[in-house]
Parts: C-alpha cells; sequence; structure tokens
C-alpha cells in the first residue's frame, strides 16, 4: 500500500530511447504517418475549400471589373461559370475535407491506441495502476491525438499551401503588393498567434496557481463538509473558498488585458496589409504599371486572404495543451519494460522506438496461452518455496522485502500478515510475475517461476489482485476472461463455489446482467466474489489472495474470508491481509513486518506468544 | 438552451456593463465594415476612372484610420469580456458555494437573483436545506453513501468540476460567441439596408438566402441531435471501452488476457470510428448547408451584378461595394455556429449551477410529490427529516420579526435574541443549579493532563461557558426516520436514554441505523417523527418521563450550531484538509495555542508520529491528508476531539479499517477520550463493550437497550 510512493521512471536507468529529445509534438504528428495518404488528401481538400473562398473573389472582382469596360458578354462567360462553381466547391469540399481528416484521425487513434496499450502491458502494470487519476489522465491524453490530428495539423498545412498560391497569385499581379500580402499573412498567421500564446503563458501560470488553491479549498470544503459542519468550521473553509476566487479573479481581471491582444493585432495586421496594398495599387495604375482591373482584384483577394489564417490562433493556443499531453504520452511510451524478458522468449518486445508503425497486431489470442509451457506445468507437486527473496523499488530505497522465506505446500493455505507497507503487496506482485525479483528465488514444484515467461507462470499461479477490476460487461464477460471457452455450466460452478450463484441466479438477466462500469451495480462483497469465481475458472495450481477484504464493511468481510477459504481448498493457496479475520482456519501464518519474516507458526502457536506482533494484533 | 440565458445576464453588474459594452463595439465594427468597403469601392473605382493617388490619398489614409479603430475596438471587447467573465464566474461560483455549503442564509447577495422573492420566504426555503450538504442531501452528511464504496460525495466532486474547469468555459462564450452573437444580428441587417439602397436586386439575393441559413441548419441540427441520440449509448460504450481495459490491465494480465486485448481494441476503436463518422457525415451537414448558402449567396450576386454592370444598369462603385459587403453579410453568421458548440459548454455549466441554485429551493417550497405521497401528519417531520433548520427559520419559528432576519447568524448575540422561551427558562434554571454541574463530575475524577486542556480553553470561551462544559441528559423518544426515497425506515420507533457523563455502544450489523442515530445526534439529520430531547443536568424533576416539567426540551429548540459546540466527532473516516497538522486539530478551536494542539495530540497518541513528520505538527498535509495512513488519520480526528475538549464525544467505528497497530493506538486514546464525558460508539461488534457504561443493540432499525457491560 505504502510504497507506491517509489516512482520507477527516475530509479531505472532507461537507455534513452532515440526519439526521447525531441518535441512531442513532433512526435505525436509522427504517430499519424502511417495514415500520411489520407491526412494529404484532407490537405488538399481543406486547401481546395479555402482556396475556393479566395478565389471567388478574385474572380468576382475580374468579372465586375472587367463588365464595368462594357465587354461582349462572351468575354464574362469563363468568369460567370467559375464564379458559380466556385460558390458550390468551397461548401462541397470543406465537407469532405471534414470526413477524411476526421476519419484519419480516428484510424490513428486505434493505431495510437494499441501502442500505449501493448506498452503498458509490457512495462510493469501494477504500480501505475494505483492511482485511478493517472489512468483517466493517460487514456484523455492518448485521445488527445485525435484531437491535435484534426484541428492542430490541419488547418497550418492549409493555411501554407491556400496562402503560398494567394501570394504567388498576388505578386504575379504586382510584385510589392504579393509580398506586402505575404509579409501581413505571416505575421496574422504566424507572429500574432505565437506571440499572443506566449504572452497567454504568463496569466496561465499565475492562474494556475490560484486555481489550484481555489480548488484545493473547494475540494477540502465539499469533500469535507460534514467535518466541518460538525466542528462548526463551515464558514471558516467558505471564507478560504472566497479569498481564493478572489484572487483568482483578480489575476484573471489583469491579464484580460494581455490576452486582448491577439484579437486586436490581427485586426490590425489584416486592415493595415489591405490598406497598404490599396497604396500600391493605386500607386501602380497610376504609373500604368497595374490594370485597374487586377487592382480590383489585387484588393479584393488580399481582403479574402485572411480568412486563411483565421483558424491559426485557436491551433497555438493549443500547442501548449497539446504538447504536455504529449510529454506524459510518451513517458509511457518510452518507460522501459519492468521484468526482464526471459531468455529469448516470444514475446520480448525491442527497443520500441518511434518505429513500430501500427502494423495489425496478429498475435492474438493464441499467442498468448500457446507458450504455457515445459517445466511448470509438469510437475505434479504444486508447493511454493520462497528463499530469501529481496526487492526494492530503487537503488537507494529501503528494501521492501528484505530476506523472506516462504513455503506453500502443495494443497495448503497459507496466510501472509503484518501491518500496512510491510511489503506484503510487494510478494504479490513477484508471485504474478509483476516484478522480477532482486535477489532470491520463488520455486514452483522446483522450478524458479522468475526464469519462465510471465504469463506461463501465470497459467498456473493466479487469483484475486488487490482491487480487482470489474469490467463494464456482463457477468458472464467478465467470468469468460478466464476461461474463453467456458461454457455456461463451468460458469455457474465457479459461481457456486464462490457463493454467488444464488445472487446471479436473482438478477433478472443471470449471467447476461451488465455489471456496470467497474462493477459498481454490485456489491462490494459480490464484486469481491466475481472476481474469486473467476480466479477459479482459470484453473490454477496456486492462488495467491491479495487483501481480498480490503474495501469491505466489517460484516461482508468475515463472511467473505469464510467463503474465499472454503473455495481454496485444496489448492495451494497464499492469502494476504492486513485484517485478522478467519486467519484460525489457515494452515500456517506468516507475520511480516519491514519487508522481514518476523513470526511463523500456526494460529494457536502465534495466539499464544504473548509478546508477539499477532497476539496483540488478535486483542485488538 | 437559449443562447443567452436572462439569468446570466442578471448574474452581476459586470454582466449588464459588459452587454452594453458589446452592443457598443458592435456598432462601432458593423460601422467599421460598411466604411472600409464604402472606401475601398471609392477608391478601387476612382483609380480606375483614372484619378490619382493625390486625388484618393484622403480616402486611402481613412481605411489605414479604419483599420486602426477597428482593431481598437477588437482589443478592447475582448479584454473587456474576459474582464466581465472573471467576475461573472466569481459570482456564479461564489453563491454556488454558499448555497451548497449552506452559509447564504444570512442573504448576501440574493437581491440580483430574487428580486421577485421576498426574502422571508428565501429564509424559509433555506433553512430547509441541509446545512452543509448538497445534493446527496442528508445521506451525504449522515455518511450512508460513505459506507460501501468509501467515496461518500460523488456529487462533491461533481460540483468542484463545476466550479472550476465548467466555468471556465464561460470565458469563450463571453470572448467569442457573445459578440459574434451581436455582430450577427447588426451586420446583416446594416449590410441589407446598405445594399438595398445601392441595388436591391442584390438585397433580395441576399434577403432570401440570409434567413434560408439558420432554418437549414436547425432542420439538419434536429435531425442530427435525433440520429445521435440513438447512437449515443453505444457511442458511449465503445468510447469507455478503452479506459475500462486499461484500469483492468492488472486483473487481464493475471489472466493472460493482455495481448490478446490489443487486438480488441483496434476492433472497438475501429468501430467507434465507423459509428462516429456516420454520425459525422449528418452532423457536418449543418456546417456544409452554412458554407453552401453563403458562398453561393455571394457568387449568385457578384454574377448578378457583374451583368447588369455590363449592361450599365449599374456604375462600378455601386458594383464593388455590393460585391465586398456580399460576404460580410454571411460573415458573422458562420463565426457563430462555428463558436456555438464550444461555448455552450459554458452555458451549460452556468445552466447547471442555476439548477443547482434552484433545485434546493423548489425542494424547499414546492415538494409537491412528495407531499401527495405522504399523509398529512407526516408531511412537517418529513420535511424536516430532509433539512436540517438553520438559524433563520429558528428565529421566524420563534417569533422573530423580518427585522432579525438581517442578522448575523455567526453572530451568537444576535442569535441569543431571539431564542426560544423555553430554552431561555432552561438556561436561567442551569445557571441557578451551578452547583448541580459540580456534583454530577464528581464521581468521575478526571485525568489532571485533560483537565489542565479543559481550563485552558474554557479561559477563551465568554459565552455560553457552562453550556459548553457540561453535557446534558438525551433523549430519543419514539423516533422514526425514513431517508427520502425509501420505504423502510432506518430508524424505527427508537427510544433511549443517555445519562451525562456515561458511554454506551452502539452495537449492530451495517445498515442497521447506528450510523442514522449518530446523524440524528449531530443534527445533520431530523427525524421523520418522534422527538430527540435533551435535559440539562440539574434540571427539576427526574428525568424518567420525557415532559417539559421535568426539564427536557426538544433539541429541535436549539440551534445545531450551538448544540455541536458542545459535542465532538470522531468519523469512520475522517477528512483530513490540505492545510497544516496542527491546524487540521485545530479544526473546532481555531485559535488554540500550539501547547493546547501538542497536549490534545499527545493524548490522542499522535504527537510521536507527528513529532516525525518532516516539519512535525507545521508539516503540510496534502490534498485530502494523502501523507497519512488511516490509522494516523484517525488520530488526528481523536485529537481534534480532545481540543474541542466537548462534553458529548461521537465516534463512529473508530478501528474498524485500521490494522491492529493503529488500532491499539487508537483505542488507548478513545478511551481516554471516553473518560468523563457522554459517549457514543458505533460499532459493528462487541470489541469495544469493556469500554463504554453500557451496550445497546441497533437491528433493522430498532434499538435493544440494556446489555450492561
Amino acid at each position: 500500500m505504502t510504497d507506491s510512493t517509489a516512482r520507477t521512471s527516475p530509479a531505472t536507468p532507461a537507455p534513452p530511447p532515440p526519439a526521447r529529445g525531441r518535441d512531442p509534438l513532433w512526435r505525436m504528428i509522427a504517430l499519424a504517418r502511417p495514415r500520411g495518404t489520407r491526412f494529404a488528401l484532407g490537405v488538399l481538400l481543406g486547401a481546395l475549400a479555402a482556396g475556393s473562398g479566395v478565389a471567388l473573389l478574385s474572380v468576382a472582382a475580374w468579372l465586375i471589373a472587367r463588365a464595368a469596360e462594357h465587354p461582349p458578354i462572351t468575354a464574362l462567360s469563363v468568369a460567370v461559370v467559375a464564379t458559380r462553381a466556385l460558390g458550390v466547391s468551397r461548401g462541397v469540399t470543406r465537407y469532405l475535407e471534414r470526413l477524411v481528416t476526421h476519419d484519419a484521425a480516428f484510424r490513428t487513434l486505434a493505431d495510437v491506441r494499441v501502442r500505449v496499450y501493448e506498452r503498458l502491458a509490457r512495462t510493469e502494470p501494477v504500480r501505475r495502476f494505483r492511482s485511478g487519476d493517472l489512468v483517466s489522465r493517460l487514456v484523455s491524453d492518448t485521445d488527445a491525438t485525435q484531437d491535435l490530428l484534426v484541428r492542430g495539423l490541419t488547418p497550418p498545412l492549409v493555411a501554407v499551401v491556400t496562402g503560398g498560391a494567394t501570394v504567388v497569385f498576388c505578386t504575379v499581379l504586382l510584385v510589392p503588393g504579393g509580398l506586402l500580402l505575404g509579409l501581413g499573412l505571416v505575421l496574422a498567421g504566424l507572429a500574432v498567434p505565437l506571440v499572443a500564446a506566449a504572452l497567454g503563458r504568463g496569466p496561465g501560470r499565475r492562474q494556475a496557481a490560484a486555481r489550484g488553491e481555489l480548488s484545493t479549498a473547494l475540494v477540502d470544503t465539499l469533500y469535507g463538509a460534514p467535518d466541518l459542519v460538525a466542528y462548526g468550521a463551515m464558514d471558516r473553509a467558505v471564507r478560504r473558498v472566497t479569498d481564493a476566487d478572489a484572487e483568482l479573479t483578480r489575476i484573471a481581471r489583469r491579464d484580460a488585458a494581455l490576452l486582448g491582444f491577439g484579437a486586436g493585432a490581427t485586426a490590425l495586421i489584416t486592415g493595415l496589409t489591405v490598406w497598404g496594398t490599396l497604396l500600391l495599387g493605386v500607386a501602380a495604375v497610376e504609373g500604368e504599371s497595374l490594370s485597374a482591373i487586377s487592382l480590383a482584384v489585387l484588393v479584393l483577394t488580399a481582403l479574402a486572404a485572411f480568412e486563411v489564417v483565421a483558424p491559426l490562433p485557436a491551433v497555438a493556443a493549443r500547442l501548449g495543451a497539446i504538447r504536455a499531453g504529449g510529454e506524459r504520452l510518451f513517458d509511457v511510451l518510452d518507460t522501459p519494460p519492468s521484468i526482464a524478458p526471459p531468455r529469448g522468449a516470444a514475446d520480448s518486445d525491442g527497443p520500441d522506438g518511434s518505429g513500430g508503425p501500427g502494423g495489425e497486431p496478429a498475435e492474438g489470442e493464441a499467442g498468448a496461452g500457446a507458450d504455457t509451457d515445459t517445466a511448470l506445468a509438469s510437475g505434479a507437486d504444486t508447493g511454493l518455496r520462497v528463499r530469501s527473496l529481496r526487492v526494492r523499488y530503487a537503488p537507494h530505497e529501503p528494501w521492501a522485502l528484505d530476506g523472506v522465506d516462504i513455503d506453500v505446500p502443495a494443497g495448503r493455505t497459507v496466510a501472509v500478515v503484518g501491518p500496512s507497507g510491510a511489503g506484503k503487496s510487494t510478494l504479490a506482485a513477484v508471485l504474478l510475475r509483476f516484478r522480477d525479483p532482486d535477489a532470491g528465488t520463488v520455486e514452483l514444484g522446483g522450478a524458479d517461476i522468475t526464469a519462465h515467461p510471465a504469463d506461463a507462470v501465470r497459467a498456473v499461479v493466479t487469483g484475486v489482485p488487490q482491487d480487482p477490476h470489474i469490467f463494464a460487461s456482463t457477468v458472464r464477460e467478465n467470468l469468460r476472461l478466464a476461461a474463453p471457452g467456458a461454457d455456461d455450466d463451468r460458469l455457474w460452478a465457479a459461481l457456486e463455489r464462490a457463493r454467488l450463484a444464488d445472487e446471479v441466479r436473482a438478477m433478472p438477466q443471470g449471467l447476461s446482467t451488465e455489471v456496470g462500469s467497474h462493477g459498481l451495480r454490485l456489491s462490494g462483497g459480490m464484486r469481491q466474489r466475481l472476481a474469486l469465481a473467476r480466479a477459479l475458472l482459470a484453473a490454477p495450481r496456486v492462488l495467491v489472495l491479495d487483501e481480498p477484504t480490503a474495501h469491505l464493511d466489517p460484516d461482508t468481510r468475515d463472511a467473505v474470508v469464510a467463503d474465499l477459504l472454503a473455495a481454496a481448498e485444496g489448492y495451494s493457496t497464499l492469502l494476504i491481509t492486513h485484517d485478522m479475520a478467519g486467519l484460525d482456519r489457515v494452515d500456517d501464518i506468516y507475520v511480516v513486518s519491514e519487508g522481514r519474516v518476523v513470526q511463523h507458526g500456526t494460529h494457536e502457536e502465534l495466539a499464544a506468544q504473548q509478546d508477539g506482533w499477532y497476539a496483540a494484533a488478535l486483542k485488538v | 438552451m437559449k443562447p443567452l440565458d436572462p439569468r446570466l445576464v442578471r448574474t452581476a453588474r459586470a454582466v449588464r456593463v459588459y452587454l452594453a459594452v458589446t452592443v457598443v463595439s458592435g456598432v462601432a465594427v458593423t460601422g467599421f465594415v460598411l466604411a472600409q468597403a464604402w472606401l475601398l469601392s471609392h477608391v478601387i473605382s476612382g483609380a480606375a476612372e483614372g484619378a490619382g493617388a493625390a486625388e484618393l490619398s484622403w480616402a486611402i489614409t481613412a481605411v489605414a484610420a479604419v483599420a486602426v479603430g477597428r482593431a481598437a475596438v477588437a482589443y478592447a471587447a475582448e479584454a473587456a469580456a474576459l474582464r466581465s467573465a472573471a467576475k461573472a464566474k466569481s459570482e456564479l461560483r461564489r453563491r454556488l458555494v454558499a448555497h451548497v455549503t449552506g452559509t447564504d442564509a444570512g442573504g448576501a447577495d440574493v437581491t440580483d437573483l430574487d428580486g421577485d422573492e421576498p426574502q422571508g420566504s428565501m429564509g424559509s426555503t433555506d433553512a430547509r436545506r441541509p446545512r452543509g450538504s448538497s445534493g446527496a442531501e442528508a445521506v451525504w452528511l449522515s455518511g450512508q453513501a460513505g459506507s460501501e464504496e468509501g467515496t461518500s460525495t460523488p456529487r462533491a466532486g461533481e460540483l468542484v468540476t463545476l466550479a472550476t474547469r465548467g466555468l471556465d468555459a464561460l470565458d469563450d462564450y463571453f470572448a467569442r460567441y457573445l459578440p459574434q452573437l451581436v455582430l450577427a444580428v447588426l451586420v446583416p441587417v446594416a449590410v441589407l439596408v446598405v445594399v438595398a439602397g445601392a441595388d436591391w436586386i442584390s438585397a433580395v439575393v441576399i434577403a432570401v438566402t440570409l434567413p434560408l441559413i439558420p432554418i437549414f441548419m436547425a432542420l439538419v441540427g434536429w435531425h442530427t441531435q435525433a440520429r445521435t441520440q440513438r447512437q449515443w449509448q453505444l457511442l458511449n460504450r465503445l468510447g469507455g471501452h478503452f479506459l475500462d481495459v486499461v484500469e483492468g490491465l492488472p486483473t487481464l494480465a493475471i489472466f493472460r488476457r493482455a495481448k490478446a486485448q490489443a487486438a480488441i481494441i483496434r476492433r472497438i476503436t475501429d468501430e467507434h470510428r465507423r459509428t462516429t463518422m456516420s454520425t459525422l457525415r449528418v452532423a457536418f451537414l449543418s456546417a456544409f448547408v452554412l458554407e453552401l448558402l453563403s458562398t453561393l449567396a455571394v457568387a449568385l450576386v457578384a454574377v448578378e451584378i457583374g451583368i447588369r454592370l455590363m449592361y450599365g444598369m449599374l456604375d462600378f462603385q455601386t458594383a464593388l461595394l455590393v460585391l465586398i459587403l456580399a460576404p460580410e453579410a454571411y460573415l458573422p453568421l458562420r463565426e457563430v455556429g462555428a463558436r456555438f458548440h464550444a461555448s455552450m459548454e459554458g452555458v451549460a455549466a452556468a445552466e447547471q449551477v442555476f439548477t443547482e441554485l434552484e433545485r434546493r429551493r423548489a425542494s424547499g417550497v414546492g415538494d409537491g410529490d412528495s407531499e401527495a405521497l405522504h399523509p398529512a401528519p407526516a408531511q412537517r417531520a418529513r420535511s424536516r427529516s430532509l433539512q436540517e433548520s438553520t438559524e433563520l427559520e429558528r428565529r421566524r419559528a420563534s417569533g422573530a420579526g423580518a427585522a432579525e432576519s438581517e442578522a448575523d447568524p455567526q453572530h451568537p448575540q444576535s442569535g441569543a435574541r431571539s431564542r426560544s422561551l423555553q430554552e431561555s427558562t432552561a438556561l436561567e434554571r442551569r445557571r441557578a443549579s451551578g452547583a448541580g454541574d459540580g456534583d454530577s463530575e464528581a464521581p468521575h475524577p478526571a485525568p489532571v493532563e485533560s483537565l489542565s486542556l479543559h481550563q485552558d480553553s474554557e479561559s477563551e470561551r465568554h459565552k455560553a461557558l457552562d453550556e459548553r462544559s457540561t453535557a446534558p441528559w438525551i433523549r430519543l423518544d419514539q423516533v422514526t426516520l425514513t431517508y427520502p426515497g425509501r420505504d423502510i425506515p432506518a430508524l424505527d420507533r427508537a427510544s433511549l436514554v443517555i445519562e451525562p457523563g456515561k458511554s454506551v455502544l452502539l452495537m449492530g450489523p451495517s445498515g442497521s441505523g447506528k450510523s442514522t442515530l449518530l446523524s440524528l445526534l449531530l443534527r445533520f439529520l431530523e427525524p421523520t417523527s418522534g422527538r430527540v430531547l435533551i435535559r440539562e443536568p440539574g434540571a427539576s424533576g427526574t428525568p424518567d418521563t420525557p415532559d417539559t416539567e421535568d426539564g427536557w426540551i426538544p433539541l429541535d429548540d436549539v440551534p445545531p450550531d450551538r448544540w455541536r459546540r458542545r459535542i465532538a466527532w470522531v468519523p469512520q473516516s475522517p477528512y483530513l484538509f490540505a492545510d497544516t497538522v496542527a491546524d487540521n486539530i485545530r479544526l473546532g478551536d481555531p485559535d488554540a495555542d500550539m501547547d493546547a494542539v501538542r497536549r490534545a495530540a499527545e493524548l490522542a497518541e499522535a504527537d510521536t508520529f507527528i513529532r516525525a513528520l518532516p516539519q512535525g505538527y507545521e508539516t503540510p498535509l496534502g490534498e485530502r491528508g494523502a501523507r497519512l495512513s488511516a490509522g494516523q488519520r484517525q488520530r488526528i480526528a481523536v485529537a481534534r476531539a480532545f481540543l474541542r475538549d466537548a462534553p458529548i464525544v461521537l465516534l463512529d467505528e473508530p478501528t474498524a479499517h485500521l490494522d491492529p497497530d493503529n488500532a491499539a493506538a487508537v483505542r488507548v486514546a478513545v478511551r481516554r477520550l471516553l473518560a468523563e464525558r457522554t459517549g457514543v460508539v458505533v460499532a459493528h461488534d462487541a470489541h469495544w463493550a469493556d469500554a463504554v457504561d453500557e451496550v445497546v443493540a441497533v437491528r433493522s432499525g430498532r434499538v435493544e437497550p440494556g446489555v450492561h457491560s
């Protein structure tokens, strides 16, 4: 429980992956490379749409200026047709562009999700998952790539293509006019958004601090409401919120002056560019280097051209957030695995750089079970022998387990108890192959499990992890996770054994009942029993039950422990717990404290040792 | 969802000023647009007719002036919008917090929103709301929701998000959406008028296409919504799949299903893409219609004026003016459309705040349906059971006039003026029987350290001195409590008498109603029927019958805050604040000095581990006391109780989730806390029986006293 304070990232000296130093933005864009063609098509369509808008005004200007010379109607017919066509093409291409880019972004999202998931599956999953916030943030960071690709990638490229073409066109008409427009577009499309974003960072930082304080005060006030009311401190808490709010509002109002810059500057540049074009154009007409028709075309084109860069300030404003999300994402993708791939194992993953072109991972289900192999499966002896086991989470941290010896004889139930932070959960992590030991051995039927691939070990050692996850699906699907081919009879047998069958039978749709996100439609005790039934279905030979009663209320706790122990009969079972309920029913007990075994014996023996931890704990 | 919520306009003066500024700047921008178009057409046509730069220089200069003016207005409008947004957010946030915590009873700023409502009714409706509770209502405070999931207040998280990130979306609404909305009204009309003056046929084209845009968008939007709603559930399920799988990764790994899931993730994400794309194909139609109509209209106008110009029916300058203005008529509409969705997040957040502010009020006034379901006698009691009464109601009930409702509820003095008759007589009686107090404490020799602490804090309090230091008799008289929306009462005609200075263990399985009983004593809840009574020690008569003549007064007649000053509460999972250790202990007594804090911690067996923290008592605990273990948190809570030094202590499963070492320490501290105080301990088993004077079994809401230890 408490060992979650240790972080893996600074400790494990990661071999710096080749892509490490690069800007996460570029790396995120690189993720889209497999879908490059689709994105290119999207940019092309977008450029056509934006171009149609500009061209419509240019052609219309030509049409009118030429018409003012009263030519024969045939002289205008091409322009008339072009104008009408442009009137339609803009809407159509814009619509297609949006569809194409969204589709490409979704396809990339699938690639990215699979990559993130595969990486997470290989790196030690358990510790990272202590914090639910971390996980949900990671998921939303993953999904943010889609946003970047749709809103962040296409508009700048479209602006470059269409803006460039417009500038070239204007330069052909009048060189200084074209250059001026180019300058204006660069200023409005690049300089202003970047400066505005930079200006926004200061207020962002200042406001973030104030916002953090406000949020903390709010959390305290609303979550702590009962305590505050009981102790008559609610008024003080609300005053704290009000003060924090006043500070945030003060800063925000002051910063408003800075944040208005973007809107003002864009308007100024647009207006002055049109003005400059007009000035140059009129002079050129006077100097006879420009026709009156071209003047009209030039000025109206310049007027329309700024629409091309209009979406860019919004893009620039979002870049910071997207970059931060990307950094967190690549932090995950760059984390090296925490269990060493066993020699020559099939599931070694290599130094996954930014390469891995999201090809269809055809490895699928077969790969998982097939290597359930040799030594571990063959032995009839299912006794577990832990010898001199040492684990720590970082080179300079204290040992989480410091030379632990534990025996679980075949078919027996052994409990490991001790205060929180004693290293009990680390033991479970080693047994379930979430962690390699730093020293010592774990033997199953004489074979060292750390020499076998994780999945081979988990074919024989399984159990109920701390906080077992119940998936937002049906009871049946949650059970079948452990035994994909199992028929309903087997499922019912497992439920029966976990004492959940009656409850499931009473549900409206039986096995097909949806249990809700995180299984929240079930009670805490039912979730724990479902997890146990699932573990039994996996037909392991060793069961590891890690704190099965952690979140249960006292009454359910005793019943669940009793049922767990009854169901585990016949397996080699290791019960890891900080709770003393049901310990009189296990065969052997180890008391672990600060990473060492401090007491060992049966319930009766330990209870008799008056000065021991166990006897003291029983009394409470 | 309305584009402009009138309640939002009424929120703050800042919003009204802002709206005025926005309209003025909108008018200015419209003027600039028209001026620029006219100037450009004038210069271009002038140049075409051979006018030189010198001749046109005033107009060209004017174009620059228009550019500068427009920029200035754009800047000022944006800055003003952000300033107003900050103010409006602050206003909504404060009102929300005050409302859900029940600290708005003083009516500090109700005039804006409630000008149509008399103050009195405001007070009465508010009064029925549990103080310091939110949507989970009484259930939140009573901790019923918390016992199972460990996440006691899902609503609290929602409210925090709403008050911070949710309201922040208003920035966009104020700074980007509303100004465009104003322009979308002003500019097309102005353009139409000008164009009509110049060339009526173009004006007709624009006038016909403009209204088509909102009509088509509404039609498409309506169709999309129906379609999206059909697919919403599917989308939601597919969208949540990835999170579910990632969260369940350790479990998948254990069952060797982790690798197989990669293919499933791809499949589900692809399915998600297909479903979403089919929705988007329709959803994007609305933007398509907008783009198509606006550009097509410009093209039609251009061709039409071009041809008429050719035949000499129009002059060049007019044609140019129309051509430049035509796109301007559609531009603000397109902008509004593009910003609609982003801005509506802010509006939705504001709407949620208003709903929150109004819902509670409505639940007090109307509650028609719930009343209809219940027989008349239950009505009054029922609305009480939902809610606890505040000082305002108290004043009203005791006949105090409207003038008093202005009084500051935090001020005990003003409250005292309106105290009910019974209570003031009870006070007098208590004062008269000062000697009796000593008697009631005599059988329990107080530990020295506890006594000195007692005296320390006492010297600082001048009000209600005797009341705070003595425990009254407490009596439950046929108390029934039914939670809203449930059929079975949590407490069923429970009767119980607790003697001053004695401790009681309420023992029973979870859900038996024992925690509800604590919530009653804390006055987080009020009984549905029956009464809770108290009797000051030394009152005349005998405590055996619940009569007024015997000194019993209904707890209802004591203001809750005042009553709670006599209570120290140690909840099952105490909440620790993002503050220092010392300030956490000071929760009930913010002015206590360091010595008193340290003594309280010593008594709570917390001093040793606090000293071991990096900065000792000044160590910040982080959000929700994240640094400490459950046992340490529990001991901090016990230290709070010691420092409060109240005559009544209420403890809810003090050692339920602790490991044995911590549980032992907490037990020592709790025994010390119970000594010579009136104590109520709630626990699911008999572990505490030897620490109390009496054991009472609670089963399915029934109280079965009499198991003396």
